[in-house]
């Protein structure tokens, strides 16, 4: 058995904020992350979904150390990353990347094409000559499917899909182990999605790189994850290989995701059973009592209410959080 | 029109690299466009160029006198165009040398206010927490003195200097930029580039001068050419006081308190100095808000 | 009866570097209680097709050909004529609903003031239909809630509110775009059963713009796939989906990620980018993306022709292989 790459244990990520109080607010407290755990080893991709608001971007934000972690640890390659330095967690970077979701936003405007995949190898290469910089810019943009010709143009004068394939320029020119992808394709049309899907699947393999791809609806994900997790306000409701997910999927959470994806066949769509989920996710700073799904679960029933159910480890390491899986 | 835009880049032959556009090369384009600032431009460059240059071909130093012809209104034949001042000295150059100094100090000024309010709006923003809880706090009791009472109490310790008046007026404008740069750095912050690059490891004060610096540059550079023409005010406005420049130099606000004086037997002393002046004051503003119009183009 | 006719709608942006072809001779009717759904990607022009049927380009757009709605020409229509149309008989709902909804009003507040500019009503009466249209659009509360402010709903709920709006009137023909991209998966399939339940209760035809083929399968009657902003397809929904005639379309089907088939292929993409508006080929559009592409696809542009019953498209090959 190979060694995990990242090693995530009960990873919390609260924010406090102010109360409603007028005079004396008081605090709230927002559990975007709350008690996620998972291993990752390399060449391996976890597909993480959820709706907005279930913390799967806090939680990537969490690991890239952009946000700060409450409690839980954090391994990269055996290194904890919670109790590092600045400075130390600076040197660890170089491993890890991310890739953000709005294309565009994620590029700085003033920069032109080649000095934003040029500027990780300066941080880290100071002494490098500029020959070598662009050289490596050049052969890095030519894989990942841009003209190198492009080098002095600026990010708004190319697509949606182009800019993205600049961010994944950025995010590899360092070689990384780990590769986090914030809703990449989300932004994108769907014929440029594909091709996008596709491009990190190539690299993936080339670089041997670890994945941790974050999307919203579970039929992007089908295609890249090995395994697929499913956050729902906080916390991991189901995890899987990708086979036994979509096959056989214990949460009624997952299962109500799935349905709730339009099939693009007007036969199927129009004759499958209709199982939309009611309403809309809880507040993160009100979650309900028990299960946080109950609110919006068809097979809600007192136990729910009571406790929330744990993470619980089935057969093909299937593991579901829920009283009465399927 | 990106999606456009790339295709082409696409089609472009693939040999040569491509000058990119810059978004400040759009701007300029559209700040070409408007006509308003583009004639400010062109009267603004001649107006420099003569407050400069013009002085030098003049037949009269800014100080001489003309025992024969005190007060004596515009004529050609004696070469005072603009006509001569109470002291028999030749308005023209007078006109133009205040010029210099009224230039001078709004740009020197606003320079002085420009590099510091960045630095420190940009840091106290960035940084944030409770490091730009007191940087805006040393800001707000600045803020709180009266400006006109610490100029006279600079002038009152130190005597009439014209370097005073740069650091006066400096000291309070940097105030103002700080704090529309903090705002600024502010929104820029949460933006994914920047979570981008402290991803990628850079540095802060790279993070700050690399990616937050450049994008607030429009705003800055608006704010300038607005701050420019309130600066010359604030200087005419000393000097109209008697506290700013002393003679025998002069600025356009001193020229224009002693013709003030004589409004009724010599109104060419008034007329010229506060032509120029408004005429200036003018220009940067039609500048300012052209290039408020080029570098924002959503907010029409 | 057609409710709407749009004969060789084009639209041009003139911007800096020349002029943007944005809508190109687009042409299609819209029978009474039908819902079309229009497809393209960002840049094909399904946006700008409907906003310009409207009136509501951007100042620097122009429109030319014609639309007919019940008999009357759209295009050229005053003002003020048009006005009285929009939001009473035609009304629109967008993709962010925070953008139409007037953050410093009640709903209550925003809702009946439609119903007293456009109707005539008083307050009363107004607020009591207004409720009724929360109701019927399935607003948990809806009489305590239609006094709340928008941002105290969520965006889903916000959504309905805008659909419950623009129902307000009874309108003939509803133009929604792009309505559910910026929610949740969850209550994206909440809002097209919506849809699908108001439109058999208000008879209303519809016109649903989207890039998500998905919801196109599972709502309209008929489908105008756009590209580069052309029509290059229309077709009856279960043709289209069952034997795509354009090859535009035909790759754009096979590069949905698939949840219902169990094999784990990799995705089918196509290859390149969309064209410049700003100098579109001469030939066809999709020519330098097809895998049919012939010499004759660059050099002719295709015509959008009928090609078998209710069916149309503009490609030169007759068959696709």
């Amino acid at each position: 058995m190979t060694a995990s790459l990242l090693e995530v244990d009960q990873q919390r990520v609260h924010f406090t904020l102010p109360g409603d109080g007028l005079i004396w607010p008081g605090k709230k407290t927002l559990k975007a992350v709350d008690g996620i755990s998972f291993t990752l080893k390399p060449g391996e991709t976890l597909g993480v979904v959820g709706e907005s608001g279930c913390g799967k971007s806090t939680l990537a934000r969490g690991i890239l150390g952009l946000v700060p972690v409450t409690s839980g640890s954090i391994k990269l390659n055996g290194v904890e990353l919670t109790e590092l330095s600045r400075r130390d967690m600076r040197e660890q970077r170089r491993t890890m990347q991310v890739v953000f979701q709005d294309p565009l936003a994620s590029l700085n405007p003033r920069m032109t094409v080649g000095e934003i995949i040029a500027e990780p190898l300066k941080v880290y290469n100071p002494e490098m000559s500029s020959k070598d910089l662009k050289q490596q810019v050049v052969s890095m943009m030519d894989r990942v499917g841009l003209l190198p010709n492009l080098i002095n143009r600026y990010p708004h004068e190319f697509s949606g899909g182009q800019c993205q394939r600049i961010g994944i320029a950025r995010a590899l020119i360092l070689k990384p182990k780990l590769l986090i992808c914030d809703e990449p394709v989300s932004a994108l049309d769907v014929s440029i999605q594909a091709q996008i899907i596709n491009l990190l699947m190539e690299l993936q393999q080339e670089f041997g790189l670890a994945m941790v791809f974050i999307a919203h609806d579970l039929s992007v994900v089908k295609h890249i994850s090995h395994r697929v997790m499913v956050m729902y306000l906080g916390k991991v409701v189901e995890m899987a290989t990708r086979e036994e997910l979509y096959k056989n999927p214990k949460h009624p959470y997952t299962r109500a995701l799935i349905d709730s994806i339009p099939l693009p066949d007007p036969e199927l769509e129009r004759n499958k059973k209709i199982n939309t989920l009611d309403g809309d996710l809880p507040s993160p700073l009100a979650p309900p009592s028990g299960c946080a799904f109950r609110t919006r679960c068809p097979k809600a029933h007192d136990r729910c209410k009571e406790a929330a159910p744990d993470l619980e480890v089935f057969e093909n390491n299937h593991s579901v959080a829920c009283w009465d899986p399927n | 029109m990106s999606a456009g835009n790339a295709a082409t880049l696409e089609s472009v032959s693939q040999q040569q690299e491509i000058k990119g556009r810059s978004l400040w090369d759009d701007a300029f384009y559209r700040l070409l466009k408007n006509k308003a600032a583009m004639v400010s431009v062109v009267i603004l460059s001649i107006l420099m160029i003569l407050v400069i240059f013009a002085p030098l071909f003049s037949p009269f130093a800014f100080d001489e006198v003309d025992w024969d012809l005190i007060s004596s209104a515009p004529d050609m034949a004696s070469g005072h165009i603009f006509g001569t001042d109470s002291n028999g000295r030749d308005m023209f150059v007078r006109t133009l040398y205040g010029g210099r100094m009224s230039l001078m100090v709004g740009v020197l000024a606003t320079l002085v206010s420009l590099i510091i309010g960045i630095s420190y709006g940009a840091t106290a923003g960035y940084i944030g927490g409770r490091t730009d809880a007191i940087m805006m706090r040393i800001v707000d009791i600045l803020y709180a003195m009266p400006f006109m009472f610490f100029v006279i109490l600079l002038m009152v310790f130190f005597g009439r200097n014209i370097y005073l008046i740069f650091i006066a007026i400096g000291a309070i404008n940097w105030l103002d930029m700080a704090r529309i740069v903090r705002g600024q750095t502010l929104s820029l912050k949460g933006k994914e580039f920047v979570e981008a690059a402290l991803a990628n490891g850079v540095s802060t004060p790279r993070i700050i001068f690399r990616h937050i610096v450049p994008n607030l540059l429009g705003i800055v550079v608006v704010y300038v050419t607005l701050t420019i023409p309130q600066v010359i005010l604030v200087e005419s406005f000393l000097s109209f006081l008697g506290l700013g420049v002393q003679e025998p130099n002069t600025s356009w606000g001193a020229l224009v308190s002693l013709g003030a004086q004589n409004m009724e037997n010599a109104p060419w002393v008034l007329l010229f100095p506060g032509v120029f002046l408004a005429v200036t004051l003018f220009c940067f503003n039609f500048i300012g808000d052209g290039l408020r119009d080029a570098l924002d183009p959503k907010d029409r | 009866m057609s409710i709407l006719e749009v004969n060789d709608l084009s639209v041009k942006f003139s911007v800096r570097d020349g002029e943007v072809a944005a809508v190109n001779k687009v042409s299609f009717e819209l029978e009474k209680g039908e819902i079309l759904g229009v497809v393209g990607e960002s840049g094909s022009g399904k946006s700008q097709l409907v906003l310009s049927m409207l009136g509501l380009l951007a100042s620097n757009g122009e429109t030319s050909g014609s639309v007919k709605f019940d008999g009357q020409e759209l295009i050229g229509m005053k003002p003020s004529a048009l006005n009285q149309i929009r939001g009473d008989r035609v009304s629109m709902i967008f993709q962010d609903p925070m953008t139409c909804l007037n953050g410093y009003l009640s709903i209550a507040k925003q809702m009946t003031e439609v119903l007293t500019l456009h109707k005539g009503m008083d307050y009363k009466t107004a607020l009591a239909r207004s409720t009724e249209m929360l109701d019927a659009v399935k607003i948990p509360d809806a009489k305590n809630r239609i006094m709340r402010y928008p941002h105290e709903f969520s965006g889903g709920m916000r959504q309905r509110v805008m659909i419950a709006m623009s129902l307000l009137c009874k309108p003939d023909l509803l133009i929604a775009d792009e309505p559910t991209t910026a929610l949740d998966v969850t209550v994206q399939a909440q809002i097209i059963e919506l849809l699908n339940d108001l439109k058999d209760d208000f008879g209303m035809s519809i016109i649903m713009i989207t890039h998500d083929l998905g919801v196109i399968a599972g709502i309209s009657d008929n489908v105008l796939v756009m590209y580069a902003s052309r029509a290059v397809e229309y077709a009856p929904v279960h043709g289209l989906f069952e034997s795509p005639n354009h090859p535009y379309t035909k790759a754009l089907l096979r590069s949905i990620p698939r949840l219902d088939n169990t094999a784990h292929e990799d995705l089918y993409a196509i290859p390149g980018n969309p064209p410049n508006l700003l100098h579109l080929p001469e030939g066809c559009a999709f020519a330098e993306r097809c895998d049919h592409q012939k010499e004759k696809c660059l050099e002719d542009r295709p015509l959008l022709r009928s090609v078998s019953e209710g069916r149309q498209k503009a490609c030169h090959l007759d068959e696709l292989p």
